[in-house]
């Protein structure tokens, strides 16, 4: 099968008058029609920026720099292409048509992505309006139809609300409801559930992947809670310090992690089931500062199985190790390795 | 079991605690209603225990926390502590001169360690503030060792004291605090969602900390956090808030695989566990949880509640002891059967 989305050697850095902020540097994954993959890492690893490259998002001092984003486009006749996203102009005609339509984005902080002077119910008339050909009662039609789908109760009368007047969980839902409003293939959700309590974040995963089923879209979820990763992804993609470090089916990440960072995070991490006291593995050190990158791997001065003149000396290649997961670490693989500068 | 404490004796005993914070609206600003951020609240700490506070935001666990260390003045009810000299003092009934002495008991640390610590500060007056102003530690080279000792105890480099808060990261921040909290050797820490604004990899680091200072210096904690594996790893025991009130109280084990509250059972339920083999079959609480200032009648969680019958809308119902050290607040408790977290075994055998 074809991806849907297929992400290569990816780098989007932000060129600040201190220094060059390598947020992603080199990504690779992909996402397959109707498939939940999850995006899991630290602050600051990329994950938004990722998405936003995907999205052509990336504002000055940020640039995409090298990589492709090649995505099965649908164009105007319903013809399948693979385009390059990449190299879209960020405000050009095709990205605007894909934005929204095809691939739709819960964005970080849901709050700034209504506008508090329209309704809810204008803003996602508008998103149905720009994409689709309809004229505005069946617009309106779509829009009720989308909101009750996604167990706004009264959706009608939702329809006049604002989103300051909505709870957090109701706010979500509508988020998504907007979000959902064209269709698209691949909905990218980034940290959906973050800012809200454990009972309403059940209620937005049952409803994320109710939706992804009855739509039979991709969906891109970022989070750095591997609790929720384990609940909704079937596969996975861990990064840290603008690097994939591994990526493999949800299964095989949990319960045969390869890279050393997927085994320590693991580990880090309290289980439920584990008897109450126990100290918990920790992993020294702390994430760095962006403009101190260590050389070679990222991960090296914080690893246990760290080999000196090797892991600090070149940056591993992601590189599949079996049928299913990939790893970039020296520890499988001695060849295929990028040399600092190159 | 919590049995490792029965023989201790108290150190807080918090009995019907209420702060409500009034609604002021129109020119006059008049009062036109009430937050009952806490209503009703009690419980009790044993010395060297660690008490978990949990439930959804805006339940009430920063004012109750607060409330108890006098940050805000409570409404109503009493706030029993237990003093170094062995007497209990009724804390709510004290003016602030009077409590002054008793600061250097209680200490609090914070859910932020970024907007927690003065930016304009280097560490060596950060962290000997409270001996400064509390203590009274003139003498700035006894301070110094002091402070050089305090970040030895956190595992910090005692040559890190002349940098400012910006040159570290949020792991190291924490341990600031953490150092800054322990300067006046406190009894009682009250630590607020303490590890929630870390990173993953550096939250076990602060976790395991917290847990040798307090065997090391035999605290006493009271622990808010939202994240259900931290605080089953953590505490003792579990109180568990649904707008404003605890609805259940117990030993960690029974609260998370036999709760007897609907609520709780809907919270452990609802808990993403880290094992992609046991997605929870769960049907998720609807609803949403309802504002402080408009509780509903009865029992605050019936309109949400898949087991409520007529008598939760009509009765509020008492917190009341179900088993030994286990206390709920509902008027079916008995008779209903509850899902916890699912366990391993369970989900292999359905
Ligand atoms: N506009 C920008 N200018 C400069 N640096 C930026 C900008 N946006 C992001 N960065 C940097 O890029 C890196 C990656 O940021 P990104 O937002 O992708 O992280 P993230 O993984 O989404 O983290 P979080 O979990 O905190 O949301 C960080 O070091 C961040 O400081
Ligand atoms: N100073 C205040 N004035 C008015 N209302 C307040 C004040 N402080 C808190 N409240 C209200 O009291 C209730 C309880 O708030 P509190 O901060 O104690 O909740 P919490 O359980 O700590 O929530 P979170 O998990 O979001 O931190 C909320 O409804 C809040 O809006
Ligand atoms: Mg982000
Ligand atoms: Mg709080």
């Amino acid at each position: 099968m074809t991806p849907l989305l297929s992400v290569r050697n990816l780098k989007t850095h932000f060129f600040l008058d201190e220094g060059v902020v390598k947020a992603v540097d080199g990504v690779d994954f992909d996402v397959f029609p109707g498939q939940v993959v999850g995006i899991v890492g630290e602050s600051g690893c990329g994950k938004s920026v990722t998405i936003k490259s995907v999205m052509q998002l990336i504002q000055k001092p940020g640039r995409i720099i090298d990589g492709q984003i090649l995505f099965r486009h649908h164009d105007e006749a319903g013809r399948e292409t693979i385009i390059d996203l990449a190299q879209l102009d960020p405000h050009g005609k095709t990205i605007r048509s894909i934005r929204g339509a095809e691939i739709a984005l819960i964005p970080q902080e849901p709050m700034a992505s209504f506008s508090p002077v329209h309704t809810i119910g204008d803003q996602i008339m508008e998103a149905i309006l720009l994409h689709l050909d309809v004229d505005e009662e069946e617009a309106r039609r779509i829009a009720v139809e989308r909101l009750h789908e996604v167990g706004m109760p009264n959706p009608e009368q939702r329809l006049n609300a604002y989103s300051w007047e909505l709870s957090g969980g109701l706010r979500q839902r509508a988020m998504i409801a907007m979000s959902l409003a064209c269709n698209p293939r691949l909905l990218i959700a980034d940290e959906p559930t973050t800012a809200i309590d454990v009972t309403t974040q059940a209620q937005v995963l049952n409803l994320l992947l109710t939706l992804q089923k009855q739509h039979n879209m991709a969906i891109i979820f970022i989070t750095h809670d591997l609790g929720v990763i384990a609940q909704i992804a079937d596969f996975v993609v861990v990064m840290y310090l603008g690097r994939v470090m591994e990526s493999g089916p949800v299964e095989d990440i949990f319960f045969n992690p390869q890279h050393p960072y997927t085994k320590a995070l693991l580990e880090s991490i309290p289980s439920i089931y584990a008897p109450a006291g126990k100290r918990l593995p920790t992993i020294e050190g702390s994430i760095p500062h962006p403009f101190s990158r260590p050389s070679g791997c990222p991960f090296h001065p914080r690893c246990k199985a760290f080999m000196p003149g090797v892991c600090n000396a070149a940056i591993p290649k992601l590189k599949a190790i079996n049928d299913r997961q990939s790893v970039s670490c020296f520890l499988y693989d001695h060849a295929p390795a990028i040399v600092e500068g190159s | 079991m919590s049995d490792k404490f029965s023989n201790k004796p108290y150190l807080l005993e918090v009995r019907h605690l209420k702060k409500y914070f009034p609604i002021r609206a129109g020119f006059f600003r008049r009062i036109v209603g009430q937050v009952r951020a806490v209503d009703d609240v009690s419980f009790a700490i044993r010395e060297g225990e660690t008490l978990g506070l949990v439930g959804e935001s805006g339940c009430g666990k920063t004012t109750t926390a607060r409330t108890i260390l006098r940050a805000i003045d409570p409404t109503e009810g009493q706030i029993l502590f237990r003093t170094a000299q062995n007497e209990v003092v009724d804390l709510a009934a004290l003016s602030e001169k009077e409590i002054r002495p008793l600061r250097r008991d209680m200490q609090m640390i914070f859910q932020d360690p970024f907007a927690s610590l003065n930016p304009r500060m280097n560490i060596l007056d950060i962290v000997g503030e409270p001996l400064l102003v509390i203590e009274k530690m003139k003498d700035r080279k006894q301070r110094m060792e002091r402070v050089a000792e305090l970040l030895e105890l956190v595992g910090l480099r005692p040559e890190y004291m002349q940098r400012f808060p910006h040159a570290f990261s949020g792991g190291q921040r924490q341990r600031i605090v953490i150092a800054r909290a322990l300067a006046l050797n406190p009894r009682l820490v009250v630590a607020d969602e303490p590890v929630s604004a870390l990173d993953v990899s550096v939250q076990a680091q602060v976790l395991n900390l917290m847990k040798d200072l307090q065997e090391k210096l035999g605290l006493t904690y009271l622990f808010v956090a939202h994240d259900l594996s931290v605080v089953k790893h953590f505490c003792d025991r579990i109180n568990v808030m649904y707008v404003g009130k605890i609805v259940e109280s117990g030993p960690t084990d029974a609260i998370f695989f036999h709760p007897r509250h609907p609520y709780t059972s809907a919270l452990m339920s609802a808990a993403p566990i880290a094992n992609p083999r046991i997605r929870a079959k769960i049907v998720p609480l609807e609803g949403d949880v309802p504002s402080p200032a408009n509780p509903p009648s009865g029992c605050y969680f019936h309109p949400r509640c898949p087991y409520a019958e007529e008598k939760c809308a009509k009765e509020t119902p008492q917190l009341e002891e179900i088993a030994p050290d286990h206390l709920v607040r509902c008027h079916y408790a008995h008779e209903l059967t509850l899902q916890g977290v699912a366990k391993p075994q369970e989900i292999i055998a359905s």
